[in-house]
């Protein structure tokens, strides 16, 4: 997640126009700026609006609309944790208050020090390894609180 | 000659480390001047056996499980990993893989490869029966193709169970210059992952059935919908299609005969409601996932207002093998009117979560003990959640009930994607309740009123209930509630929603008893109020 460039308008302009000619072009386009950016900059919406020929409303009423979109760059590390029923069977609630407790931050916030973002996902599909969860991408299954909080410290180190 | 050794690549192998057992066995083979190839396959659906590293021997493939990366050198000392590895004893040897019983039980039908193949290699794919089915389809007529799925009995896979030779049937007559193949890919029941695993493990076997699927109807186009929680699943479909591309099972010409067939594979963003499959071609077209009025069915108007089949990915990925071994051979399976096999994906607090494919008709008592084990915690099973967030939650005297569409309906449940989520006695069903309420109120698409406020109200009610405030009328206005959204809302979660809530009332009803201590006639009476058409004098 470190590989994250800062907003950049020409570099989005230039992502947009790539994935414009695709039929229903809105959500890769909107994939690949938060791939790039972490996020998906407020700018991004007049751009994207004037380039698919849509209105601005329309675009903010897509990101809006979906849970994945943000408005704002996460941490340098994204954990996400699963709330759903299989990963509760096995105890998710004592995990997420556990890891609130240790990182200091509710679900859907970022650490002060920018190390780390802690969000809710409802299902990963690792259901037989409950509880689980993803460290930017990378999925962790049947996670103690011993697990979690060896994610947590590797994401405060690692810049 | 070289020893192939098999290092699981699926995602939830992965959660358990198979990624650094895969390096330590190859560099460990390295350091040791010892002549292994490591080979990435899918999973076979073992997860507590995970990572389960197999090996190659003139006896057929040994496993050993769970691996973990610091038992690799001391595999290597015992030598597991030389030229003749047959018999060598090792404490993590589980002898040969199909003789495992969980698998050997089992009947792999659409999981056939899944497990067994290099998911990445399309010679290793058709090495095992792999484009048999395309071969034969290519043979036949459209109609013939679509008579084939249809007396095979095939219904759809994500829940609703609808016959998909008559899906088929009516795109296939449906006139328009474009007809479309969606997969639905959004798998995002809690307790499932049979999607992920088929798109991890056996990608190819969901082109192949799209690709029938396609030639079936006259569509050229094709889009799988697949979520952003499966980031190793899209990337591995995008370099299957890939490769399907290179080798001319994709594109203008498949497999020389002319016919043209595009795939895409494209990303859901977190939105449970785009399993829905209006919502989903709604998504596919750039747009909020909000869901369609049917009518028109996607049939007829689908995504970008052309005929289009929209189907599970299991239901497609079923295809392949019917059309390779007839409609009879897979009809033969299954009971009553669910023929073929389920998939079946033991999750939650169970000591041998997996997947296990059977003839439907299987009790969920086999599912859980002869297949699970029973509970990881050791401690009593209590509830079932069958069919995802929006399936009912049966108490332990329902278990003999039958995986079968129309069982669980009689039983006011739904078998749904097959996923079967299991609770020891410290679940709590009113929070269970409570929690239904408000995925829905998350989840929501907005589009219709009983399900975006009505979900809203339910946790509020179901707080009010937990809180002990005026419990019988709250419980007889949450009922009221449950008829509504399901009588009224526009699609399966608002008007499904109400399942988990009421069968927790109906099975559970102590649970919304609590704090205080009620005697076993109070029970009975919250649960006969809740539920009015229980009462006796009606």
């Amino acid at each position: 997640m470190s590989k994250l460039q800062e907003w950049d308008a020409d570099r989005a302009q230039a992502r947009v126009q790539e994935l414009a000619r695709l039929p229903g072009a809105l959500l890769p386009i909107l994939h690949a700026l938060q791939e790039e950016f972490g996020y998906v900059h407020p700018d991004a919406t007049p751009l994207i609006a004037e380039t698919l020929n849509i209105s601005r409303a329309e675009v903010h009423g897509v990101i809006s609309f979906y849970h994945d979109f943000r408005h704002s760059p996460p941490g340098r590390h994204v954990l996400r944790i699963c709330r759903a029923e299989s990963c509760q069977a096995m105890g998710c609630d004592t995990l997420i208050q556990h890891v609130e407790k240790r990182a200091g931050v509710k679900l859907g916030e970022t650490t002060p020090d920018g190390s780390l973002t802690v969000e809710q996902v409802f299902c990963l599909g690792n259901c037989a390894l409950s509880p689980a969860v993803m460290l930017d991408g990378e999925p962790y299954g049947r996670v103690s609180t011993g697990v979690a909080d060896f994610l947590i410290e590797t994401s405060r180190r690692a810049q | 000659m070289s020893v192939r050794v098999y290092v699981p690549r699926d995602s939830a192998a992965l959660s358990v480390g198979a990624e650094g057992v895969a390096r330590a066995i190859a560099s460990e083979a390295a350091s040791r001047g010892a002549d292994v190839q490591v080979i990435r396959n899918g999973s076979r659906g073992m997860f507590w056996l995970e990572p389960l590293v197999e090996v190659e021997t003139s006896s057929g493939r040994i496993a050993y499980g769970p691996v973990s990366r610091e038992a690799v050198a001391g595999l290597f000392e015992s030598g597991v990993f030389l030229d003749k590895p047959e018999g060598k004893p090792h404490a993590l040897r589980l002898g040969p893989t199909e003789e495992i019983p969980y698998l050997k039980q089992q009947e792999r039908l659409t999981f056939a490869r899944c497990g067994i193949v290099d998911p990445l290699s399309l010679d290793d794919y058709m090495a095992h029966g792999g484009y048999r089915g395309l071969e034969r389809a290519l043979k036949l007529e459209p109609q013939a193709i679509v008579d084939a799925v249809q007396a095979s009995g095939l219904r759809g896979r994500g829940g609703a169970g609808f016959p998909t030779g008559i899906k088929w049937n009516t795109v296939l007559y449906a006139e328009a210059d474009q007809k479309y193949i969606c997969c639905n890919a959004d798998e995002g029941d809690s307790g499932t992952y049979a999607d992920r695993m088929i798109m991890e493990g056996d990608p190819f076997v969901l082109i192949e059935g799209m690709t029938i699927a396609a030639l079936a109807v006259g569509a050229t186009q094709g889009y799988i919908y697949s979520r952003s929680e499966y980031p190793h699943a899209f990337r591995t479909m995008q370099r299957a299609i890939g490769i399907a591309y290179e080798r001319g099972y994709l594109g203008a010409d498949i497999a020389g005969s002319g016919k043209r067939f595009d795939l895409e594979v494209r990303l859901g963003a977190g939105a449970y409601i785009c399993g829905e499959e209006t919502s989903m071609l709604e998504s596919l077209e750039g747009r909020r996932g909000q869901i369609r009025p049917k009518p028109p069915l996607p049939a007829l108007e689908g995504l970008f207002g052309k005929p289009t089949v929209v189907n599970n990915l299991i239901t497609l990925a079923s295809v392949p093998i019917i059309l390779d071994r007839g409609a009879e051979y897979y009809r033969d399976f299954g009971m009553g009117k669910s023929r073929g096999t389920i998939t079946i994906q033991l999750a939650g607090n169970i000591k041998h979560g997996g997947l296990v494919e059977k003839a439907f008709g299987i009790t969920l008592r086999e599912a859980i003990y002869t297949f699970g084990g029973g509970t990881a915690s050791g401690r009593p099973l209590r509830a079932v959640q069958v069919g995802g967030p929006l399936g009912a939650y049966f108490p332990e005297s329902l278990l003999d009930t039958p995986l079968d569409y129309e069982a669980f309906a009689a039983n006011k449940g739904m078998v749904g994607h097959g996923g079967v989520v299991v609770f020891d006695d410290t679940v709590d069903l009113a929070k269970q309740a409570r929690f239904a309420m408000e995925f829905c109120a998350i989840e929501s698409c907005g589009k219709c009123t009983p399900c975006r406020v009505g979900s809203t109200r339910g946790v509020e009610v179901m707080d009010r209930i937990i809180a002990n405030e005026n419990r019988t009328d709250n419980l007889r206005l949450l009922d009221d509630l449950c008829e509504l959204m399901t009588e009224g809302s526009l699609c399966a979660l608002g008007g499904l929603i109400p399942l988990p809530v009421q069968s927790a009332i109906r099975h559970f009803p102590e649970d919304f008893a609590k704090p205080a201590q009620q005697s076993p006639a109070v029970l009975q009476a919250i649960a006969v109020e809740s539920h009015p058409e229980t009462k006796p004098w009606r």
